[in-house]
């Protein structure tokens, strides 16, 4: 698994582009920065100063990278995760990863291979942008909005995954006087019903790792170990596990 | 290429503009996705030829038949017999229904959540575009899917002479009998739009020229076992989808053609891909020209298509027709059982379909499955279910992929479709 030199993993994703780089299987460098509109600019930022024997990208921007940095070796979201989870905690059978615009559930094999692989369709509805988004319409920034989620006693129901409906429906819970918080708390129970149900695709098997930028939520990993009915483990850094993947999973080919 | 077919198109009754636009559309797309294809089989330009003139020269040829007196038949349908076509002068053609087209003006008449295939041949019909449905003596629509037999209830109002053909949906003594009823009712139709009558030596010449079209089909089938892949899967397809519009005897010599081909390159070890790279089978909804967007996204991955289990496909074309029978009642029957293998989604139970999906397997050796749905299409997206757990208890990797003919979820789709790619490789 750790190969001596130095390897970097990319992870290009919609909402955040996150760097590892390993130098003889360490960690020496951990990097996160929004994407915004300019994902090559952002690349080009993180990967300043550094030297490497080989990269790999994954994520929305993987085949953009590719185009370039040619050297680069390109995987899916779904292998890089898995064997970034599989590396941090090796009893991983099933990773939950909620991103800025996916979800998937992967179940993977005694060996850390993937074995089978769920992720949403076309739609972000179960994905950090449907949190953001409502988020904005509850007038929160991120963090409040989460502490508001975790702290309320109870929940106001939303019905609609689709974002466009779903922030509609919070804009008449408001109208109607209901608390913020619970607004906050059902909109997370939203996500939860969402993401337990996408990961009923896949065998859940214990050790469950949950990854991606949601991941960071606690209120979020609360729920949905409630609702999966398995305890969830979230790695440190969870944003970057499919970057890490990428960096443990790094091409031979060197980068120009 | 240089013929002006326009005054043919506006005798038609075309929208001008909008078949302009249309086949702008179509070109850059062919160009995209099959010309960029290296190393393909020479016998690939006549299939390039056909679509080039897919409105034109073959439009130009149904008119021409029809000066003559041959009625031409349009049908969106595996189960509309060519031969029985054939055997009364008819030339069988498919009618559009690959591309979104006009979309807003179908939802005029159908639901929003319609199927992309149902809403295409709408969108199609009501721009204007198809020369194939105008140059149609008689439309076929036939009661398989909920979503199908609905709509012709409102379609026949907008064409002027549609047939309706029942089938059944189970295999039993009742339904072969409901189908047969039906293939007769068919027949009288056309004897009574024709004129003439249907003769034992007709249907028999009938169910000849259908069944060499299909052997050559089946042979062609074959041929994509081998490894290295001697054809793309897009090409593949492409052959497939031409056999719905193509003169059926020049159809088959091509393919044939590309047989003789194949065979040489198979035993020079020739491929269109590596040997040892990642063989995949469709398996599904039928994908009609120009609905190319999922072949293009496993081919672009680095995967090679080996088979389609789809009516443009194996299931289409799958088992000849007895051609032993003396009578008229006879060869009926023939052409009956045959049409009745079909193991369409709208039969309940269907069993036969996942034995064929595994018998193609392991002919092609296909190292994994994509079960292709269209959205809102309840007979294959429920039936996907059991095809994937039987599939992966066989130790068949399968993916399931539900989409409609937009655009937008390519992104997605290809994340999907490369990491299971990655697990075959893995």
């Amino acid at each position: 698994m750790t190969e001596p030199g130095i390897r970097a993993g990319i992870d290009v994703g919609s909402r955040a582009v996150k760097l590892v780089v390993m130098e003889n299987g360490s960690v020496v460098r951990s990097l996160v920065e929004d994407t915004g509109s300019d994902p090559l600019a952002v690349c080009r930022r993180l990967l300043a100063g550094v030297t490497c024997d080989s990269i790999t990208a994954t994520g929305y921007g993987r085949h953009l990278f590719k185009e370039h940095w040619p050297a680069a070796e390109v995987i899916t979201e779904i292998k890089a995760v898995a064997r970034g989870a599989a590396s941090l905690v090796p009893l991983c059978r099933t990773v939950i990863d909620i991103g800025g615009q996916d979800s998937k559930a992967i179940a993977l094999g005694p060996d850390g291979k993937v074995q089978k692989s769920v992720m949403n369709d076309r739609c972000a509805a179960g994905s950090g942008q449907f949190l953001e988004m409502m988020a904005t319409a509850l007038a929160y920034e991120r963090d409040e909005f989460v502490a508001a989620a975790c702290r309320a006693g109870r929940a106001e129901r939303l019905n609609s995954m689709c974002t466009v409906f779903a922030q509609s429906e919070v804009v008449s819970l408001i109208a109607r006087g209901a608390a913020r918080e619970e607004i906050a708390l059902g909109v997370h129970q939203a996500i939860v019903r969402r993401t337990a149900a996408l990961a009923g695709g896949v065998p859940l098997e214990e050790t469950i790792v949950f990854t991606g930028g949601c991941a960071r939520d606690p209120c979020l990993v609360a729920l949905l170990s409630e609702a999966l009915k398995h305890p969830l483990l979230v790695p440190p850094g969870p944003q970057s596990v499919a970057a890490l993947g990428c960096a443990l999973g790094g091409a031979v080919a060197p980068t120009g | 290429m240089s013929t002006d077919y326009r005054p043919m198109w506006k005798d038609l009754g075309l929208d001008l503009e909008a078949h302009d636009a249309l086949l702008g559309v179509l070109g850059s797309l062919y160009e995209q996705t099959f010309l960029t294809q290296r190393d393909r089989p020479d016998g690939m330009k006549y299939f390039d030829f056909v679509m080039s003139e897919v409105h034109g020269l073959r439009i130009q040829e149904l008119m021409e038949a029809r000066k003559q007196g041959r009625k031409v038949v349009g049908a969106f349908c595996a189960f509309v017999p060519e031969e029985i076509v054939l055997a009364l002068d008819g030339i069988l053609v498919g009618l559009c229904a690959g591309a979104e087209f006009a979309t807003p003006e179908a939802e005029k008449y159908l639901p929003r959540n319609t199927c992309a295939l149902i809403k295409g041949f709408f969108g199609f019909a009501l721009a204007r575009v198809c020369p194939y449905l105008a140059a149609s003596d008689v439309v076929v629509g036939e009661n398989t899917c909920d979503g199908k037999k609905k709509s012709y209830e409102i379609f026949r109002d907008l064409v002027p002479n549609l047939h309706v053909m029942d089938l059944p949906q189970t295999k039993s003594a009742e339904g072969r009998a409901l189908l047969r009823a039906e293939f007769v009712r068919f027949a009288a139709h056309l004897e009574e739009l024709t004129g003439r009558r249907l003769t034992a030596d007709a249907l028999r010449q009938g169910i000849a020229t259908v069944n060499a079209k299909r052997a050559a089909m089946h042979r062609l089938a074959r041929l994509r076992g081998a490894d290295p892949a001697p054809i793309s899967g897009l090409d593949g397809l492409l052959v497939n989808q031409v056999y719905l519009y193509d003169d059926p005897v020049r159809f088959t010599g091509s393919v044939n053609a590309i047989g003789d081909e194949l065979e040489q390159r198979i035993a020079q070890g020739r491929g269109v891909t590596p040997k040892g790279t990642p063989r995949i089978l469709i398996s599904g909804c039928p994908m009609a020209v120009p609905n190319w967007k999922l072949p293009a996204i496993i081919e672009g991955s680095g995967a090679v298509i080996v088979g389609e289990e789809s009516c443009v496909g194996e299931r289409g074309t799958q088992n000849l027709t007895a051609d032993t029978g003396r009578t008229l009642d006879e060869l009926m029957d023939a052409i009956v059982d045959r049409y009745l293998t079909i193991d369409c989604a709208i039969f309940t139970p269907n069993p036969s379909r996942v034995e064929h999906v595994l018998s193609m397997v392991r002919r092609t050796g296909a190292h994994g499955v994509i079960h292709y749905g269209l959205q809102f299409c309840s007979p294959y997206l429920i039936e996907a279910g059991p095809v994937e757990r039987r599939l992966e208890q066989e130790g068949v990797p399968t993916l399931r992929i539900e989409t409609d003919y937009s655009q937008e979820d390519v992104g997605q789709i290809r994340t999907r479709v490369e990491s299971f790619i990655e697990r075959l490789r893995d």
